[in-house]
């Protein structure tokens, strides 16, 4: 939720102290800093303790909200991480990313008259406390079954499925194509909003529990799934994300200084590229830059561009305010910082000069019509209301698809009309025997915490096998 | 970790060539493929063509020009010393069919690249001609290698130190001209393969060329390797690297192959000058 104070509301919720919005513009520091002890009492004592929590119901692993506060009150911090991580592996990351205001936060029973419980700021919380205080002790294992188990791709539904088989006793191996692992948790969301030794601290952990880590390992083409089984895995998780970019296959698309958010993103995050020339990975920076699209990964992208020094950025998105995707807080962050929203407004084309570089791009200004397929109103383009816009960076940040380079070698696992794999809702069962799969993969672009919820379900689904058979 | 077993310096050491141990990319590799290096912590993703595999051995050989800072990060490294990382094998493999009269052509490292592919093209019973050029004598690579790798050898400097006096596609011109050829391969600078398939249209022979655009992943996921190839956008580390020459948009390609010069050319002198104050 965004922490705004327009109105004064009685009981207000207690707002995280946050980088001042001229200074932050231009660092990769964390933007909000985090409660003090006392804030998190504070805040934890608003909580009504509802006998019938509605707040659990928005939560997609129903993390038991007002468990966890309440021992949050009661200053037992280790009790309250303890309780957290049994529904989910990764309070500090969830804490920080999920879309409270449409989940947790969003049913609150105070939300209705005020403002709801920051539910996302005190699971942060907890998490900081115990990475700062805590122990560092492992959970107890299962004695080993003697199995082995594939986890592909190192995101947040990889690494919940590893995390939980490891405990289980099985022998646990992620494969991870590029050369560091966490998916789009260190590829995609920048530093200043997830900062990067909070993976590492989580990949370190599993690490310690005795999962192994193969980096550099593409599978499909380095190893392919059948291969794993020869090699002696008896199940394989995929969990390999959607990262196909999506262009807007308008003209003039392959100029110099457009580029997709993830690759944007991947040099910013992954390479460092905000370093160079310290690191070896250039990016490219813009002067006027514009992102395309209103998700989370269009306001990473556009707050990135002004942290790196662009003179003005703007968003330009086909629909309106209310059809905006990303969480409200990113949104609330990115206008604070300075980021101009072109709403209503869509891109026909691309301008370039001589030199085959970006120069600027032309506009439709659009109008909301009847309802489409989304229910959302369709945006119908106003006629004679074309514009120029200077521009010599270009973000595209319209969503992602299916990547076939691993599907499309095991042919004998379905997939939808999309290209994503088909799996049953329950288990994450796929057709192929002995391979689940869950998160983006299945879903498409979709959360962090589902999937983290769809790796839970399917390790479950594979301790079974494990134990039973398919 | 992946150590480098073997080095050698071509072309008066701005060609280095290193052998390096990673046994399940060797295993796997087919020629046309390719990998992406990265020397330590901070370094770039690096893409380069496998110019050579060892199963057994377990190791696999690239051959690469000294133009960047990331290229002369690589230079450095020694027999012993690793690449952080490196990952593959990337892209399609080769087509491989048996055609009859083929023309290989390779200009600078391009002619690495080519080496295994030429070789490939040999074994499935093609009647293989190799053109191979360099602006002079001593930056000519892999003459021999190439001698054994196909039938007829042809050698060209700009400067007329070496063999033919002028360039490979002089050459290809007079050896189109005998007639029969089916297809040609042709592999080096930009410039160069489009002056190759620019002809080729004209003898209306099918051309094989393999891109070099920037690249990040080389797994599909950031499109900053595309290319336009008969009016569409394909990504070259996923649907190449290797495309119909008569449909690419070479022009395109070499604008967008320019895309971080300037900075590349800072980091790069900077790191030389870091590097001799040392
Ligand atoms: C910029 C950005 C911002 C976002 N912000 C938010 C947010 O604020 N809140 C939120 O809830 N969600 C957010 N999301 C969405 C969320 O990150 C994803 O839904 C989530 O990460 C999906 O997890 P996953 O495990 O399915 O896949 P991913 O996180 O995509 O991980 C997949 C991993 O698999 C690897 N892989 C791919 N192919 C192979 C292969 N063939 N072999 C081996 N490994 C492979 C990839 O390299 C990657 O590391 C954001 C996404 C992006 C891109
Ligand atoms: C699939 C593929 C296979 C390749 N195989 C080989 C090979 O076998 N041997 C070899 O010598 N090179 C090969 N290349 C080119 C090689 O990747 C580049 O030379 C290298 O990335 C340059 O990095 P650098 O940091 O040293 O130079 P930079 O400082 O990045 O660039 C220096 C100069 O090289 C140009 N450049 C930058 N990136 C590339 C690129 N990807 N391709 C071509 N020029 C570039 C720049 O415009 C600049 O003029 C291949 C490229 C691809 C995409
Ligand atoms: S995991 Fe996400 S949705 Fe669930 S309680 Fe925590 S912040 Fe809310
Ligand atoms: S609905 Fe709100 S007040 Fe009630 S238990 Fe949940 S967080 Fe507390
Ligand atoms: S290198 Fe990223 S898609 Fe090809």
């Amino acid at each position: 939720m965004a922490e705004k104070s327009a109105k004064p509301v009685k009981n207000p919720r207690i707002a995280m102290p946050e980088q001042d919005p001229q200074v932050r513009a231009r660092n990769f520091l964390e933007v909000p800093t985090g409660y003090t002890n006392k804030m998190a009492q504070e805040e934890a004592a608003r909580c009504l303790q509802c006998k019938k929590p509605a707040c659990v119901n928005g939560c997609p692993v129903g993390v038991d909200i007002p468990g966890f506060i309440d021992l949050i009150s009661k200053g037992d911090i280790t009790a309250a991480i303890r309780n957290l991580w049994s529904k989910n592996a990764l309070p500090a990351v969830c804490g920080r990313v999920c879309p409270q205001e449409i989940q947790c936060e969003g049913l609150c029973i105070l939300g209705k008259k005020g403002e709801p419980v920051a539910i996302g700021n005190l699971e942060r919380y907890c998490a900081d406390w115990e990475r700062e205080n805590g122990t560092g002790e492992l959970p107890p294992k299962a004695a080993s079954t003697g199995k082995k188990v594939a986890v592909v791709g190192s995101g947040p539904s990889g690494l919940t499925v590893a995390g939980d088989l490891i405990v289980k006793g099985h022998d646990v191996t992620i494969f991870e194509a590029f050369h560091k692992a966490g998916g789009v948790l260190v590829y995609g969301i920048p530093e200043f909003r997830l900062p990067k030794a909070i993976v590492a601290q989580e990949i370190n952990f599993l690490e310690r529990l005795g999962c192994k880590l193969e980096c550099n390992a593409v599978v499909g083409r380095t190893v392919s799934v059948d291969e794993l089984f020869e090699q002696g895995f008896d199940a394989v998780y995929i969990g390999v994300g959607a990262g196909l970019p999506r262009f807007m296959n308008i003209p003039g698309e392959n100029l110099v200084g457009i580029l997709s958010a993830n690759e944007y993103l991947t040099r910013a995050n992954l390479m460092k590229a905000y370093k160079f020339p310290d690191v070896d990975t250039p990016i490219p920076i813009g002067k006027n830059v514009v992102v395309l699209g209103a998700g989370n990964v269009a306001m990473d992208a556009a707050r990135t561009a002004m942290r790196l020094g662009a003179e003005s950025v703007k968003i330009v998105y086909r629909r309106s305010r209310e059809e905006m995707p990303a969480r409200a807080a990113e949104i609330h962050h990115a206008e604070e910082e300075g980021i101009d929203m072109f709403l209503l407004t869509n891109p026909t084309k691309y301008l370039g000069n001589e030199k085959g570089r970006l120069t600027g791009m032309v506009c439709l200004q659009m109008e909301l019509g009847e309802p489409d397929d989304s229910g959302r109103r369709r945006p119908v383009p106003i006629e004679g209301s074309e514009f120029e816009m200077d521009c010599d960076l270009c973000i595209v940040a319209v969503g992602s698809g299916a990547n076939p380079l691993l599907t499309s070698e095991t042919p004998d696992m379905k997939l939808n009309k999309w290209g994503y794999v088909h799996t049953d809702e329950k288990t994450g069962k796929t057709t192929k025997k002995a391979v689940w799969a869950g998160g983006d993969i299945v879903t498409g672009a979709a959360t962090v915490i589902l999937a983290m919820g769809a790796g839970r379900e399917a390790a479950n689904s594979m301790h079974d096998y494990l134990n039973l058979g398919w | 970790m992946f150590k480098i077993v073997r080095r050698e310096e071509m072309a008066e050491g701005t060609v280095i060539l290193n052998e390096i141990e990673a046994p399940l990319i060797a295993k796997k590799a087919k020629p046309g493929q390719f990998v992406i290096l990265k020397a330590d912590e901070d370094g770039e993703r690096i893409p380069l063509t496998m110019a050579e595999t060892d199963k057994d051995k377990g190791t696999i050989t690239i051959i690469y020009m000294v133009v960047g800072k990331s290229t002369a990060l690589f230079r450095d490294l020694k027999v012993g010393d690793s690449f952080q990382d490196v990952i593959g094998p990337l892209g399609k493999a080769t087509h491989l069919e048996k055609r009859g009269k083929v023309i290989c052509v390779g200009g600078g490292t391009g002619v690495a690249v080519l080496h295994p592919i030429t070789r490939a093209m040999k074994e499935v019973g093609n009647e293989v001609v190799c053109i191979i050029g360099a602006r002079t004598k001593d930056l000519l690579i892999l003459e021999e290698q190439m001698k054994n790798a196909s039938h007829d050898l042809r050698v060209c400097t700009d400067d007329g130190s070496y063999g033919h006096h002028g360039f490979v596609t002089d050459v290809m011109k007079e050896v189109l001209e005998e007639g029969d050829v089916k297809e040609v391969v042709a592999i080096g600078p930009v410039p160069m393969m489009k002056a190759v398939t620019n002809i080729t249209k004209e003898y209306n022979v099918p051309t094989l060329v393999s891109l070099n655009p920037i690249m990040v992943d080389g797994t599909g996921m950031c499109g900053g390797c595309r290319v336009s190839v008969g009016g569409e956008t394909k990504f070259a580390c996923v649907d190449g690297p290797e495309f119909d020459g008569h449909k690419v948009d070479f022009d395109e390609l070499m604008l967008r192959l320019n895309a971080y010069l300037e900075d590349e050319k800072k980091c790069h002198e900077e790191y030389c000058t870091i590097r001799d104050a040392q």
